[in-house]
């Protein structure tokens, strides 16, 4: 046991426990910060984009110091047929003051922000693995983890441990997860010139364009993602595991068919992977949410299943969600109390944040996967969108009214019929919505 | 108490490395830093001896301002100070300007925490692979050298002695020297061992010890950096791979095919060349 005690333990040094570690010892806490991968990042994966807003409210300019690849001042979106895509974008010059979003690695970007913990005080413990929490009278005191003498005690532990949140499932608030509330997200990061990127971006400098994409995915519910880097490209697809389960196809045979597409094959072309990768994504959103806190322990980020599946956002939930939890100790830390009813302010204190609003705005969408057919969603719908289009851009001597007539008759077909399409509609609306 | 001190050298990671095949240079952006392992080897000797019969230890390293993490490393493990010999001047050395710094580093470890008894070194980095700044410490010091030692069989704390095991290519050398002494260590030593958690504590919070040229005020600056290495790269080439004839064997059981294996390589000049013949 190591005899030196901790106001806070925070596992995990991802961006939800480095947020939290941050706060705390920037606000006089002794903190102990844990780490499994050999650095933070090490093991960490997303897609690659940062927000400005929720690490601007703890680190002011953040981005002018942190490690990011490019500003982002494109969004596209791609609905994808087989050969084919209907797109939308959106372009702004605005974008760049104030900055909205920008992509980043999650290596270099995680070890920054773990840095800053550790410059703010918390003491780094890194390769390390916390095995269980220890438990006293029902609470929480500390954690156990695989080093010798490696019992370290602590008033409040935050846990920020990942998708996978072992010892949040030790608790008992973490279920295993159903297949339908958990994609699995594959990507590679594909190094290109830096020119070539700006030339098929139509980028400048460090302007960055992101493109999401579904559609061509088997059929299965996923989202793809192109993401523009300095001399790198991230390129990935996250699929619904019950619907890779139930087509029997495994994550890098989407990855691999999504790059013969026509529309992505080129922006590749000449690319050399780097860097290749797999992560579970929580998608449960709302109605998977955990209790998150109890006597002695809170619970952030993905750990808690903080992910807006429909904006991409994780890494922000989870700083905000670090930062919540982190104000909230230093409070109990003042008031010496680390029981529940202190601790219990976090799961308010969430619940008045956007985190919370904005999963449960989109609490329905878990449901429209479930109930409806991916194949209809992510396959024909997405084809006949761009079978839609093709006749109606193709001018062939066909009336505009009979082309009108073929356009709408061919999607209305492929959600099934009129009531159908209508029902899906509405559907998709409450979803959103709700 | 004995002290000892252990050189160690922040190195690329080598199963991560690569090389740019326009310049045939090494890739060393991106690449993980680790402890050159041959030195862990050196140091853990040193913690070995330090749990047995109470020593200091002095971990030193020469490096940029970004070894520190490998001095924690070191400190995690059992170390109680780490130097970080670092000053741009130092800068592009070679192993005879390096080794000139480390020896007056030991020197200087010795002024400040007592007599030096033992020096560990790696047998050789994985980056430079030369094998030339232990020996080069040992001879600025003044030092017995005891290169490629494979175990400490005995230290003799009264009588400043110390019995090693020197793994040579013709055989092992069982050897007493009197302290102090300079010590590289192989692989087969020992295992590091992986730090408790009151050692990662105590390096998380550990601040190295740092010595810039200002810290040595004897130092003759025309024999370190790159103006004291007389070692010039003529060039650096990725070799290509030998084309070798390949000759396929087969037969019906595994004794006749280990015979024809045999009766093959007999054929050859390879026994005479290696005296089997």
């Amino acid at each position: 046991m190591a005899e030196e005690r901790f106001d806070a333990i925070v596992v995990g040094a991802g961006p939800a426990g480095s947020a939290a570690a941050y706060t705390m010892a920037s606000g006089g806490l002794k903190v102990a910060l844990i780490e499994r991968g050999e650095f933070p990042g090490a093991k960490n994966v997303f897609g690659g984009v940062l927000y400005r807003k929720q690490l601007e409210e703890l680190i002011p300019e953040w981005w002018k110091e942190a490690p990011i690849e490019r500003q982002i001042i494109e969004q596209r979106m791609w609905i994808l047929g087989k050969e084919s895509a209907v797109t939308f974008s959106h372009r702004n010059e605005k974008y760049k003051e104030p900055p909205n979003c920008f992509t980043g690695l999650r290596v270099k970007f995680d070890q920054w922000l773990a840095g800053k913990a550790e410059k703010a005080g918390a003491v780094p413990i890194y390769e390390t693995v916390v095995t269980e929490l220890i438990h006293q009278n029902g609470k929480v005191v500390g954690v156990r983890t695989d080093r010798e003498n490696g019992d370290l005690y602590g008033d409040i532990v935050i846990l920020a441990d990942g998708v996978n949140s072992l010892l949040g499932k030790s608790l008992g608030v973490h279920k295993e997860w159903a297949p339908d509330e958990v994609s699995l997200a594959v990507k590679e990061i594909i190094a290109l010139p830096k020119e070539k990127i700006q030339d098929r971006f139509n980028l400048d400098d460090n302007e960055g364009c992101t493109i999401e994409f579904i559609g061509d995915t088997f059929g299965m519910a996923g989202l793809g993602f192109i993401y523009t880097n300095q001399d790198t490209i991230s390129l990935g697809v996250g699929v619904m595991v019950n619907d890779l389960k139930k087509k029997k196809i495994k994550p890098y045979e989407v990855l691999d068919s999504i790059k013969q597409h026509p529309s992505i094959r080129r922006l590749i072309q000449g690319g050399e992977v780097k860097e290749y990768s797999g992560h579970l994504i929580p998608e449960g959103g709302f109605t998977s949410m955990p209790p998150l806190s109890g006597d002695g322990w809170m619970i952030c980020g993905d750990a808690a299943q903080m992910v807006n599946a429909v904006h991409r956002e994780g890494t922000n939930l989870a700083i905000a969600s670090g930062k919540i939890a982190g104000e909230i100790a230093i409070k109990a830390h003042q008031a010496g109390d680390y029981s529940i009813r202190a601790l219990g302010e976090y799961d308010r204190s969430v619940k008045s944040s956007f985190i919370h609003n904005d999963l449960k705005k989109y609490r329905g969408i878990h449901g429209l996967f479930k109930e409806m057919n991916s194949d209809t969603l992510f396959g024909s719908l997405p084809q006949a969108l761009n079978d839609a289009a093709y006749e109606w851009l193709l001018v062939d001597g066909v009336f505009k009214k009979e082309k009108q007539r073929k356009a709408v008759r061919t999607l209305k077909s492929a959600a099934g019929g009129n009531m159908e399409l209508l029902r899906l509609g509405l559907k998709g609306w409450r979803a959103i919505n709700g | 108490m004995l002290h000892i001190v252990a050189c160690i050298k922040q190195v690329p990671d080598s199963r991560e490395i690569r090389i740019d095949p326009k310049t045939n240079t090494l890739i060393r952006q991106g690449v993980p830093a680790i402890v050159n392992f041959y030195d862990l080897h050196g140091l853990e000797e040193a913690l070995r001896i330090k749990d047995e019969y109470g020593a200091r230890v002095t971990v030193v390293t020469m490096g940029p301002p970004s070894a520190d993490k490998a001095l924690k490393l070191c400190v995690s493990m059992g170390a109680d100070e780490g130097v970080l010999i670092s000053d741009r001047a130092f800068a592009g050395a070679d192993t005879l300007a390096t080794s000139y710094v480390v020896a007056l580093a030991v020197e200087k470890a010795a002024q400040e925490w007592g007599p030096v008894d033992i020096v560990f070194c790696g047998k050789q980095t994985l980056d430079g692979d030369t094998g030339q700044v232990g020996p080069g410490v040992a001879c600025r010091l003044d030092y017995d050298q005891l290169t490629y030692v494979e175990k400490v069989e005995h230290l003799d704390e009264a009588k400043k002695e110390i019995i090693v095991h020197r793994h040579l290519e013709d055989g092992v050398e069982r050897v007493k020297a009197k302290l102090p002494v300079l010590i590289t260590a192989l692989a087969e030593l020992n295992k590091p061992r992986r730090a408790g958690l009151p050692g990662v504590l105590k390096a998380g919070r550990y601040q190295p010890v740092v010595w810039t040229t200002n810290d040595f005020p004897d130092i003759d600056r025309s024999k370190i950096g790159l103006k004291g290495s007389p070692t010039i790269v003529g060039k650096t080439w990725v070799p290509e791979p030998k084309k070798v004839e390949t000759q396929m064997l087969t037969a019906e059981s595994t004794a006749v095919l280990a015979e024809q294996l045999i009766d093959s390589l007999y054929a050859t000049e390879l026994p005479a060349k290696l005296g089997w013949a």
